[in-house]
This record gives C-alpha cells, structure tokens and sequence, in this order.
C-alpha cells in the first residue's frame, strides 16, 4: 500500500511539473481495495481495471518502474508506451487490461470468466468497478448476464462516493451500490474499503466459494480519493459537494495509516520499522522514475505498428 | 474433389459446423440461437449437435453479449458473436469500436482479441427504417477492425472460415438478400483472411464496376443484358473493405478507363466514395473517358411501404441505366 501511495503521490509531481503530458487519475486514498483482492488471486485469474487502475495493476505487479515508464510514454513500459496511464497491460501477472471508458472493460471481464468457465479451470475473472459506472445500462446487463450463466466473476465495487466531479447524492436515489446484486440473485458484502484486512478475509470468503461452485460475486467497498477525478488537484472547486472538511475526515480514515496502528497495537510493527520501510520505498521510487525518464519513447516508424496483429 | 450442392445460407451453416467440429475454442452467442428461424437457415440445428454450452442464446443485451465475446477472445477462445440485425448491434458500440478495434495497439501489440462479429443486413418487406440498414461504412472507417462482406456462396462460407480463425477482431456482415443463390463447392477448409481481398468475379474492357455485398450481386445480374447491348463490365467484389486493399482497383480501371460502384449502403459517406477516392488519388485523371459514378441507396432511412421501397432500392434494371447513362449511350 505504501509503495503504491507513494507511487501515485510521484505521479501527481510529474503530472504537475510538466513531465507526464496525459491524463492520470489517481486512487489515493483508495489503496487498500486492490491489495486487499489482490492477496487473493492466482497469476491466472483475469483482472481487468478501468481509467483509475494505478493500484489495480500495482498491487498484482509491484514493478512502478513499468509503470512510471508507461505514464510517461516509454517502450519500458507495461503497455510498450502505446496505453499510458489510462490503457494498463500485464497479462503475465493477471491483469489483463484497463481502459478508460466508464464501464467499458465489464463486458470483457464477463467473458473472461466465460472463458473460464468453459476451460473448467477454476480461475476466475475481476471487473473493478466505480460508483459511477453502476448508471451505465451495460453493468446491469452484465450482472443479469453472469448470474445467468453461473460465471466466476467477482464485481469490486470501488464506492469513492464521486464519478468525476459529481457526489453519489446528485447521480442516484440511494448510495448503496450493491443494492443492484439483490436484483441479480448475487452473494454480495458492503464494507469498508479503507480495512485491507478485512477487504482480504471477507473477500477470501466469497472467492474461495466462487471458485468452487461458479458464481459471481459482488463486493462493495467504500472509499474516498484524496485528489480530484484526474491530475493532482484536489478539486474541492469544481466537486460538486465535495469540500475541504470532507477530505480531511476521509484522511483520518487513511488505509495505510489504520493497518500500521493496528499493526503497533498488535506489537508487531513499529515507528522504526515503518521509517525504514517508507525510506526504503522512497529510494526506490526515486531510482525508478529517474530510469524510466531516461528511457526511449516509442519511434515514429512504429505509428502503425499492431493495428492489427503482427502488421507494420 | 466431390462438389456438393449449398445455398449462400446453407454455405454458412457449413462454415459453422466445420470450425466447431476442428476447433474447440470456437464458440456461438447471441440472440435467437435456439430459434434458428431468427438467421434463416445458416444455423439450422447447431444448438443441438454441438450443445447448448457451446451455442448460446442470450438476453436481450448486446453490449452485454459483444462485450463478452471480445472478453473471452482474451483468454484462448473464438467466440462467435452473432447479431441477426445489424440495427440492434448498435447497443454493441462501445466492445466493437472503443475496445475490440484499439485492443492490440493501446496495449502495444500483447493481446488480440481473435473475435468474429457476424452480423447480418435484413431488409425489405416493409420492415420499415429500424430493421433494414447496411452499416459496413461504419465499421470499414475504424482501423483495427477487419470489415468482410461475401456476396458469393463459396465466399459465405469460406470468408466466414478466415474471419473466425483470424487473430484479428472480424466484423463478418451477411445479407438475407443474398441467401437463395446457389453453387457447387468442394470440402470446407482453413482459409487465412489476411491475404483475401477485392476479387475481380469477371473480365471485361468496357468499364469497371466495384460493388459490395448485395451490389455485386445486382451487379452480376447485369451482366448479360449488359453485354446485349454492347457493353462488356469487368466486375470487381470488395469482399474486403476493411483493410482495404484497393490495388486491383485501380489496375481495373487504367484498362477500362471508366468506373462505377455500386453500395448496398448509403450515398453520402458511404463505402462508395472511399473507393471512387482512392482510383481518384491514384491514377493519372486524364486515363479517365467519363465521370465516375455512384449508386447507392438515396439519403434516407428505410421507408416501410413496399411501393417506396421499390423506389428505395436499387435494382438491375436501374443500374444498367445509370451505366448506359454514364457511358454515353443514353
């Protein structure tokens, strides 16, 4: 969670010094969903993110120098510097993609589990899923769709209350997402998506049983992002209800602070410890976005390169 | 080799039964599946021979469906996506056009989603604007797409065989219209569609007509009153629009030296004026003897009424005037 957080905090100075060009939409805040899942899955499983998906690919494959290198559009990186920070790819450690159209990756994440379903292969496919993409038509064809077909999907709900700059209040007549599961005739839990620890038993449960009897799965887990919908800012300005006093109470929830005063409580961690590791993570970070800024964009000639496969 | 005796439909359901008989990766959904009457008979049965698991019938959710056919072509699968009108898959848009066709390059060449999309133009009997339109001009502008549209019984089938096994995201377009013609064909077997294209379907000096779809069968209807009076076409089917691989084309035409299409589509920005532009960006214009020309469907939605839809459509005789018109001889 901290390198990640960190991470994420290097990304927000890139975007705001000038280095990044495009678009990057930041999870602070947010971190403990995707390790919390992530613990769980099998390199097989299928994962697949959407615009917001830093953490999502992070937490199933710690390497932030792929990452740093694809933000800022680099061969080294984890889509070769043709996706950026919005078209993530890492098959080798499960996640299969990330794309920015709200919902958009649903749909496929479905058919991955369809595929899996019919290889009887007992892996199974993860769509995250904001808030937001919950009023697009497509999401609720999909959960009808999977608990239809009895497919090992397991839906996260990443409940951060905003889609873009708009509360949850102005969009829906109720903020409990999960209510749509009952619809669909599918298991699901509310939480809150600040606990890693429980994120990691109380999802370990449902994916545990998915992977058995092949059936979807929702899991709600409420959240807050520090920053605004995209950049660095933190857009108390143009958020429709979202102000100053709420980010500063959603701060004292912070995931990663809560697990390590847990963790002292418990007389398993201390401040020593934590110092080390934090300053560790900075070095490491600081070593890789230095190398990835070093590194190659991808040459003009290669324009037209993999519009179709294999073609130049 | 025995020949055995197919219709452009039947030639389909052989293609089906061929690529789910060889490959187990190869699967069917969408809507009607299980009431076949839904595709006329290009799926007669299937449901019953190759099981319920492996031909699907779905909700009414294309996006859903589609969506889900590009996701499982993610994982060692070929799906085949079907939609029996063209105007429902338009739910679909976003797997189709923002996922499937950007798929491989957003991700730097690392996946590809191998998934055929067929869906099928079925049109006339007053079935009025929402259930008749040919949208191939559509999907033709999108790169990462591969449009095919056969119009011929031995291209129903073994075009469809190439669409499936291609690693490529395949938009497959049939036409109801099409499904009575018949052939003689020998044995099904693997077809690769990255080397099919534009296919000269007859010879001729006289003038070059470039259809598509149903047109070039209108255009081959043409053919004999055509040459009664003189003019002999050399008739070239696009088969291919996406990439288009245009070549043929213009060679056609620096020896005939006169050029009509013809589009089962829409006049205005339909497929007609990418092909009349790339002849018009390529050859020498002064080669040209006259004006090339378009005929396609007038700028409107499908009307309803059979009386507008005889107008609507263009048929043999109306093209023939227009390429006596277009040759002088009118």
């Amino acid at each position: 969670m901290i390198t990640i957080r960190k991470a994420e905090q290097k990304l927000a100075f890139g975007k705001e010094k000038g280095f990044i060009e495009g678009p990057v939409h930041l999870g602070v805040g947010q971190e403990a969903i995707a390790v919390g899942i992530s613990e769980i899955l099998q390199m097989t499983d299928r994962v697949f993110g959407a615009h917001r998906s830093h953490s999502h690919i992070l937490s199933l494959n710690l390497d932030v120098y792929k990452l740093f290198a694809e933000v800022l559009g680099k061969v080294t990186g984890f889509s070769r510097g043709m996706g950026g920070s919005m078209h993530l790819y890492d098959k080798d450690s499960g996640f299969f993609g990330s794309t920015p159209i709200v919902a958009g990756t649903v749909s496929i994440a479905v058919g991955a589990a369809l595929a899996a379903k019919m290889q009887k292969n007992k892996d199974i496919a993860v769509a995250y899923i904001g808030d937001g993409a919950f009023e697009e038509g497509v999401v609720h064809e999909c959960l009808n769709f999977s608990s239809l077909h009895n497919l090992p999907i397991l839906f996260v709900i990443e409940n951060n209350l905003f889609a873009s700059h708009m509360n949850i209040s102005q969009r829906q007549p109720n903020n409990k997402i999960s209510r749509f599961s009952e619809a669909n005739e599918i298991t699901y839990k509310l939480l809150d998506g600040n606990n890693v620890e429980l994120i990691y038993k109380e999802s370990k449960e449902l994916v545990d049983s998915m992977r058995e009897e092949n059936r979807p799965a929702v899991i709600e887990l409420v959240t807050y992002r520090w920053y605004g919908h995209v950049d660095w800012r933190e857009d108390i300005d143009v958020g429709v209800e979202r102000s100053k006093e709420d980010i500063e109470n959603w701060k004292k929830r912070d995931p990663i602070a809560r697990l390590s005063k847990a963790m002292k409580e418990m007389g398993i961690w201390s401040s020593e410890k934590n110092s080390a590791l934090e300053k560790k993570i900075n070095n490491n970070i600081e070593l890789a976005w230095l190398s990835a800024l070093d590194d190659k964009a991808p040459e003009a000639k290669l324009l037209l390169n993999n519009v179709y496969k294999d073609s130049e | 080799m025995s020949k055995k005796r197919f219709n452009y439909g039947t030639a389909i359901l052989d293609a089906f039964e061929y690529l789910l008989d060889k490959y187990p990766e190869v699967f069917v959904i969408g809507q009607g599946l299980w009431s076949p009457w839904y595709v006329g008979n290009t799926m007669t049965n299937l449901d019953k021979k190759y099981g319920k698991n492996r031909v699907i019938d779905t909700p009414v959710s294309e996006s859903a469906v589609t969506g889900a056919g590009v996701g499982a072509s993610l994982c060692g699968m070929r799906p085949i996506v079907v939609h029996p009108r063209m105007d429902f898959m338009l739910y679909a848009m976003d797997p189709i056009v923002n996922q499937a066709a950007k798929w491989s390059y957003m991700f730097g060449g690392q996946s590809n989603p191998s998934v055929t999309i067929r869906a099928i133009i079925n049109r006339g009997g007053e079935q009025g604007a929402q259930h008749s339109q040919a949208l191939h001009a559509w999907f033709a502008h999108v790169p990462g797409l591969r449009v095919v549209m056969p119009s011929s019984v031995e291209d129903a089938r073994d075009l469809f065989i190439a669409s499936v096994l291609c690693d490529d995201p395949v938009i497959f377009i049939d036409d109801r219209w099409l499904y009575d013609q018949e052939d003689e064909l020998t044995p099904a077997k693997d077809v690769v569609l990255e080397t099919e294209g534009p296919k000269i379907v007859k010879t001729g000096k006289d003038i070059t007509i470039v259809a598509t779809g149903y047109a070039t069968f209108l255009a081959k209807e043409a053919i004999n009153k055509l040459e009664k009076i003189g003019i002999n076409p050399e008739i070239i089917d696009v088969r291919v629009l996406n990439p288009f691989d245009y070549k043929k084309i213009i060679t056609s035409v620096q020896k005939t030296k006169n050029l009509a299409v013809i589009d089962p589509g829409w006049l205005s920005c339909g497929f007609s004026a990418e092909i009349l532009s790339r002849v018009v960006e390529n050859i020498d214009p002064s080669l040209l003897k006259t004006t090339p020309r378009r005929i396609a469907l007038p700028d409107s939605p499908a009307p309803t009424s059979k009386i507008l839809e005889d107008e609507y459509y263009p048929d043999v005789d109306k093209i023939i005037f227009e390429i006596k018109q277009l040759l002088g001889e009118l």
